[in-house]
């Protein structure tokens, strides 16, 4: 599957980036939610609100499978899918949104004016607005996380694969004079998986560890047949 | 121009009497005149209460935007997944209901069907009033509304350009090409009779109509020059005014989402203004036919003819809608599915019966049969018809936000006062702006009837 990815992007792209994610190892414990809300400063939603419009870059869809009582529990972390063709970039009047040189669906906060076409394209349904101006209870803005902006009212957001993270990450390596290596950047999410269900990586390395799992005959993608090509490889069991 | 024999409100008399022929015909100038300058000068005490009236209702809105403006957009009930609610299915609708104008009037000038004369500024004014309070929708909308122009293609220093890839460029094009197109088209029929204004007022009022006359004084030339301008703007008016509600499909056909990615969207769409625009249309002149007296002009003709168009356009409608529906529930694609049930028998199905009632039982019925085809069932049917067209674009709109391809992040909408607020501000502005119209510009072309009497 790795291989049908847009040959313009990889071509002058240093890195591509991906994450897989183990369905089978999945519990549904909902610690990457958590990380992401954290590492990402997304705001807390009122009690009230939240119904509504709680707001997860990164949430847990569930599957039943089976009849009652005979039940198995499926679990899905979805978040942005950073596809290759993606839906979201060519609806949007601003290019607010676009595809980086490294694969990744970026979201320019500031060039954003709230049209919201580029959520109603998404297939995943994994790009969230800013219905209010944030806001965190005390003690919690102190908790903010400095390398991540606050967005404000009126502007799309969604899951980034921590750019940010992925910034240091190539900067410590340049200092060094060197490529990333494997395993040098960990998204919020992937470093908190208890199960280690989630692996993010350079698809541009073929030894890498997501290269490898994204190449096996488990690796699915999410509504790939809408021909999106997203960058999280889901892996499960071959029915 | 036309060698017909004019409408039915001049008496004419033996031909072979001319000099009786001339006279009545002086007369019968006059008398339009008359009656077509009238309530440019009259403001009487309902005037003002409708006009106050609008107003309270236009400043609510207002006050429900500001709210909107400072607490932001969540003032609105649309919530993920429903990104778009009230105020684009509002967009679509005014947009819809502009199609009045252009297309009724140009078809008739082009065709010249005789009877078109009282209908055509009226229909017109519709077209500018509607894109102007359709054309606020896609503003309101916005997250950042101060930012609208941000969509505009225009030189800066830090080379952000608009993206010409994106349908809401393309509407904003085309809105704006049609905005322009439709005030010129308006504009242009009203030289001769804003020249004759210009004579007859004096002080300020009298010196704007001669400045917007722009030197017409009825020469052969200009005349000619006239006929030509209108007639050009009337085969290009009828290519931007379906082009423009082809795009506005466009916002939806273009998007992935499950039962928006249509091909016969552009088309359905257009068929769908049209029909909207008629209703519009003959609400409009039945309300001016009884406020401003014009039962001597706005005859029972009119309102049977643009029935007509209304029950032809009901069965086109009717045609699209089945084609969609069937072709999406025959494919039996999962993801359409689940939108299709929503509709027909799910949590929207009352709505969507409604809107079948609306725009196609009660039309047919009503206008299919000769007996019951009245003023008053026309009138009616016409609201119905406003009402069910609404409930289209609500149906098309929400349905397929709300059953978004992975079910897990399925959603629902109830709208807030907010958008409620708005959507009633913008019924009253289009009313208002009528008001103020009619004392403006005579609202029939007094040249288009003096001058046939003339040839």
């Amino acid at each position: 599957m790795a291989e049908e990815t847009n040959t313009a992007l990889t071509e002058s792209a240093q890195y591509r980036w991906a994450l897989a994610i183990d369905l089978d190892r999945c519990t549904g414990c909902e610690a990457c939610v958590v990380a992401c809300h954290a590492e990402n400063n997304i705001p807390v939603t009122p009690e009230s609100e939240a119904a509504a419009s709680t707001k997860h870059w990164l949430r847990i869809d569930r599957y039943y499978e089976g009849e009652f009582p005979d039940i198995k529990m499926k679990y899905r972390p979805v978040m942005c899918q950073q596809c290759d063709q993606a839906p979201c970039e060519p609806v949007c009047p601003v290019y607010a949104t676009y595809q980086n040189g490294e694969g990744l669906n970026v979201q320019v906060y500031n060039r954003c004016v709230g049209t919201r076409y580029c959520a109603n394209n998404c297939p995943y349904t994994v790009r969230f607005f800013n219905w209010f101006e944030p806001e965190w209870p005390e003690p919690l803005e102190l908790q903010l996380n400095p390398d991540v902006s606050v967005r404000p009212a009126g502007v799309m957001e969604k899951c980034t694969f921590c750019i940010q993270r992925i910034q240091r990450g190539k900067l410590d390596a340049s200092e060094e004079d060197r490529r990333v290596e494997d395993g040098d950047i960990e998204t919020a999410c992937s470093q908190s998986c208890p199960a280690e269900a989630m692996i993010f990586g350079d698809l541009s390395d073929s030894e890498s560890k997501i290269s490898k799992l994204a190449a096996q005959g488990r690796a699915t993608q999410l509504l790939d047949e809408l021909g999106t090509q997203p960058r999280v490889f889901y892996l499960e069991r071959a029915k | 121009m036309s060698s017909e024999p004019s409408p039915e409100c001049f008496t004419w008399s033996e031909p072979s009497k001319m000099t009786k022929i001339e006279h009545t015909v002086e007369a019968a100038n006059a008398r339009l005149r008359q009656d077509m300058l009238a309530p440019l000068t009259r403001f009487s005490g309902p005037y003002w209460i409708a006009a106050s009236l609008c107003l309270v209702v236009i400043a609510f809105a207002g006050f429900a935007w500001a709210n909107q403006l400072a607490y932001g957009i969540g003032a609105a009930g649309i919530r993920r997944p429903v990104y778009w609610g009230f105020y684009i299915i509002n967009f679509v609708f005014w947009i819809g209901i502009s199609h009045a104008g252009t297309l009724i009037s140009a078809i008739l000038r082009l065709t010249d069907a005789g009877w078109r004369k009282p209908v055509t500024r009226a229909a017109e004014a519709i077209t500018v009033f509607a894109l102007m309070i359709g054309g606020l929708f896609p503003i309101i909308h916005l997250g950042r509304a101060w930012l609208f122009y941000w969509l505009i293609p225009y030189p800066n220093e830090r080379l952000l350009w608009a993206n010409f890839r994106s349908p809401l460029l393309w509407d904003m094009t085309a809105i704006f090409t049609y905005v322009t197109g439709s005030l010129l088209y308006l504009y242009l029929p009203m030289i001769p009779d804003l020249a004759m204004m210009g004579r007859r007022f004096g002080g300020l009022r009298g010196k704007i109509y001669r400045a917007l006359a722009i030197g017409w004084r009825g020469s052969d030339r200009q005349w000619h020059a006239l006929e030509f301008a209108m007639k050009l703007m009337a085969a290009i008016i009828l290519a931007v005014a379906v082009s423009v509600h082809s795009v506005v499909a466009f916002d939806f056909s273009m998007a992935v989402a499950p039962m928006w990615h249509s091909t016969i969207f552009a088309p359905y769409f257009v068929a769908g203004a049209i029909f909207s625009g008629i209703a519009a249309l003959v609400i409009a002149l039945a309300s001016l036919r009884k406020f401003l007296r014009l039962e001597a002009y706005l005859k029972p003709m009119h309102f049977h003819n643009l029935s007509k168009l209304l029950l032809l356009m009901s069965i086109v409608w009717a045609y699209f809608t089945v084609s969609d529906h069937l072709t999406a529930w025959y494919g039996g694609d999962p993801l359409d599915m689940r939108v299709f049930n929503a509709r027909e028998h799910g949590p929207f199905a009352f709505w969507f019966w409604l809107m079948v009632v609306c725009n196609f039982v009660v039309p047919f019925v009503l206008l299919g049969i000769k007996k019951l085809r009245t003023i008053p069932t026309i009138i009616f049917s016409s609201c119905t018809v406003l009402l069910g067209m609404w409930l289209e674009r609500f149906l098309i709109v929400v349905p397929t936000l709300a059953n978004p391809p992975l079910a897990a992040a399925a959603g629902s909408y109830s709208p807030s006062w907010v958008e409620l607020a708005i959507t009633a501000g913008t019924f009253a502005a289009m009313i208002l702006l009528y008001l103020i119209f009619t004392r403006l510009v005579p609202i029939i072309a007094i040249w288009e009837y003096e001058h046939e009497t003339i040839s």
